[in-house]
């Protein structure tokens, strides 16, 4: 089931078109990553869905309600790109605060607390003041104000942004467990790995378009197929005897390098090593690669996420 | 080292905030001081308000009246109402203008005078009183002054008149000859006397004065401390309520919390009248610790005012805080709020007296002090403080000042729009 669709959506500002037509949906208890390069419309996209942009053209629907884009809906959880809480607070303060602006209250509100602290591992340190706190313990509190009212729907933009790899997966065990208990999750990365590793599905969006969507298998097949891709390190620079014929590429920046797609590698390795060492190299080391996310995301945008 | 002048000259090229604090705010002060202080045209000093109350209504009394109705520097009022409107002044009405702050002086010309004058001349009886409110240093002062030159210049016939009898009692009476003299000599006095600054020939004596100070100010000293505590603590507050009011919302904007906050239920209109209520209860917090300051360490009477003073701090924080807002919201970036601040700030706090008392400006800069709700306030406070005047009578700054934190509130809501919807 959709909870949240995104049809059409478009938006100017100015000469910029940040969106041009994005459409997405976000099914159940899903965790979708939406990916693209800077500039690509993400944040736009996401500022759209929480009502802090209004679009020129096309629909929001949140549980089969159209956004006005007046209010942020309860269902929904924000979790900004900023480490957005109060560093002279101390993690416990700052849940409070902002389970009682989302109207929690009572018990309820001290049992969410305590559940969130619990989640991010803070509960050891609830009551330090989040100015101490590392990287990796801010965003995992950053990610809890944003959950802490049990919105059915979250947005994170960026939340594993300059933290390192262990608080990675912890933000991520966080989120899955989001996810196990029926919580939709749309999270705009740059980490591929991530996505490809954490994430049902993949949106990708370029120029204020959704260029591909699906699952990593699915993205795969639609792009650059199944392919393998193989890497073969010689001893020395390669050339290729006379009259040898095989489909391979020597790295322009290094001719010792040679590069290869093949659909079956069993078939295909044998007959690439034959000509290498007719050509009189030694092979120093082969990698094969199977087809990744980054693969299909040059493969549609034409350059690496991080440009 | 070319280097280094380069980038400070691209720098300073495209930061118009710098430029605006380095060239325009001294611009900006040196004009403003230089009007208050320098004074400008017609208007190069402040007319002083002045109650006359003539129960003499003799001739010498009603000469007198005329003269300094006629003096440039003298605003003179002898009824109730102003623009001559409403009763004829008594003593107690007088006071009462004097007590409220209406008009720093008044003179009244007691029954008896002119006889006394006309008997005796001067330094025999004849004595004038200046009820005065000494906060003001000059006004009194200047008075005075004016009060003996339009005495000597006003009725030199009947100075010369009261000289002579004097002159009879004590060296004899005139001879038939010396007599007719006199008499053909006072003709020409009295058409040469003056009713207004140009006067003739003054005398080396004058007529008694007797100054009252009808705020009984020996008794109450630590009263004028208020003027001081009001002037600095209002400017410190508005520095403290645009900090904090920038450090709420653009802090807020720039580390991602205004975002979360406005995914919230409170939505920016909650939001924004927390942050309000909020720098004003701050505020609030501020004047009092300057005023309490001021009852430890100078005797200010904090205590014997407290319903007046509470009235006056709530409507002056309400004001500040909102103003504070307004500012926050209209900058996009701290350093503008900085400027925008700055400026904004130091020139209230000059024009509406919180660096320098407003009525010793001109009478333009007075008015023009009345745009600025520091004015406002300090008005009010000297009313609870020096005037003990009774809350009722603070309506008008209490009005003025909550109207405007009203406008400043609408104002900041209006602004704020543009971290709500793109």
């Amino acid at each position: 089931m959709n909870v949240l669709t995104v049809k059409d959506a478009r938006k100017a500002f100015g000469e910029i078109k940040a969106l041009q037509g994005a459409s997405l949906e976000l099914r159940q208890g899903e965790l979708l990553a939406l990916l693209g390069p800077n500039g690509a419309g993400k944040t736009t996209l996401i500022r759209a869905i929480t009502g802090r942009v209004r679009l020129d053209s096309g629909e929001i629907r949140l549980f089969d309600r159209v956004l006005d884009g007046a209010r942020t809906p309860p269902e929904l959880g924000i979790v900004p790109q900023e480490v957005a809480v109060y560093p002279l607070l101390t993690a416990r303060e700052n849940l409070d605060a902002f389970g009682r602006l989302q109207g929690l209250s009572g018990g309820l509100l001290k049992d969410q607390v305590g559940w969130a602290l619990d989640r991010t591992g803070l509960t050891d340190r609830a009551d330090e003041s989040v100015q101490r706190f590392s990287g990796g313990m801010k965003r995992r509190l950053n990610i809890a104000c944003g959950v802490i009212h049990k919105p059915k729907v979250v947005l994170l933009d960026e939340p594993t942004v300059g933290v390192d790899p262990q608080s990675r997966d912890r933000i991520y065990d966080m989120l899955a467990d989001l996810a196990n208990q029926g919580v939709s999750l749309l999270v705009t990365t740059h980490h591929l790995e991530e996505a490809e590793a954490r994430c049902s599905r993949t949106v990708i969006i370029d120029h204020g378009r959704v260029i591909a969507s699906g699952s990593l298998s699915e993205l795969v097949e639609q792009t650059v197929g199944r392919h393998r891709l193989v890497t073969l390190r010689l001893d020395g620079p390669f050339s290729p005897a006379s009259g040898d014929v095989s489909d391979f590429a020597i790295d322009p920046a290094d001719p010792r390098v040679l590069r290869a797609r093949m659909r079956d590698v069993a078939l295909e390795l044998p007959p690439l090593l034959a000509h290498v060492n007719r050509a009189g190299r030694i092979v120093d080391d082969v990698d094969v690669r199977g087809p990744s996310l980054q693969s299909v995301f040059i493969h549609l945008t034409g350059r690496e996420l991080r440009e | 080292m070319r280097t280094l002048l380069r980038i400070g000259w691209l720098n300073l090229k495209r930061d118009r905030v710098a430029q605006a604090l380095t060239f325009l705010l001294p611009v900006i002060f040196f004009s403003i001081f230089a009007t208050v202080f320098g004074g400008q045209g017609d208007d190069a000093t402040s007319r002083i308000r002045v109650a006359v109350v003539d129960e003499d209504r003799s001739e010498v009394s009603q000469r007198i009246v005329e003269a300094l109705k006629a003096e440039k520097a003298l605003r003179v009022r002898l009824t109730a109402a102003e623009e001559d409107q409403g009763t004829v002044l008594d003593r107690a009405g007088a006071e009462q203008l004097v007590r409220n702050g209406n008009a720093p002086v008044a003179v009244v010309i007691p029954a008896g005078f002119g006889a006394a004058f006309m008997e005796n001349g001067f330094g025999g009886g004849a004595s004038m009183q200046l009820l005065a409110d000494v906060s003001d240093p000059i006004a009194p002062q200047m008075v005075q002054g004016l009060m003996q030159k339009v005495t000597m210049t006003a009725a030199p016939d009947l100075l010369m008149t009261g000289g002579m009898r004097q002159f009879e009692r004590y060296a004899g009476t005139l001879t038939p000859q010396q007599r007719a003299a006199v008499d053909q000599w006072l003709p020409r006095l009295k058409s040469g006397a003056s009713p207004g600054p140009s006067g003739g020939a003054g005398a080396p004596m004058g007529v008694a004065v007797t100054v009252v100070d009808v705020m009984r100010t020996d008794d109450r000293r630590g009263s004028l401390i208020s003027f001081y505590a009001a002037g600095i603590g209002v400017m410190f507050l508005l520095f403290s309520c645009v900090g904090a009011a920038g450090g709420a919302l653009l802090e807020e904007a720039e580390s991602g919390t205004l975002e979360r906050l406005l995914s919230t239920r409170i939505g920016m209109t909650g939001l924004l009248a927390g942050k309000w209520v909020f720098l004003a209860i701050m505020g609030c917090a501020q004047l009092t610790v300057m005023f309490l300051w001021g009852r430890i360490a100078f005797g200010l009477p904090l205590f014997d005012h407290i319903p007046g003073f509470v009235v006056m701090t709530t409507a002056t924080a309400a004001a500040a805080a909102a103003l504070g807002l307004v500012l926050a919201t209209l900058a996009r970036t701290r350093a503008q709020l900085s400027g925008f601040s700055t400026i904004l700030i130091l020139t209230m706090s000059a024009l509406g007296g919180s660096m320098f008392p407003r009525f010793l400006m001109t009478e333009t800069m007075q008015k023009v002090g009345l745009v600025t709700f520091n004015a406002w306030a300090l008005d009010g406070y000297l009313k609870v403080f020096w005037r003990d005047a009774p809350i009722w009578q603070l309506w008008p700054q209490v009005g003025v000042l909550l109207s405007l934190a009203a406008v400043f509130l609408v104002v900041a809501r209006l602004l704020a729009r543009r971290w709500e919807t793109a």
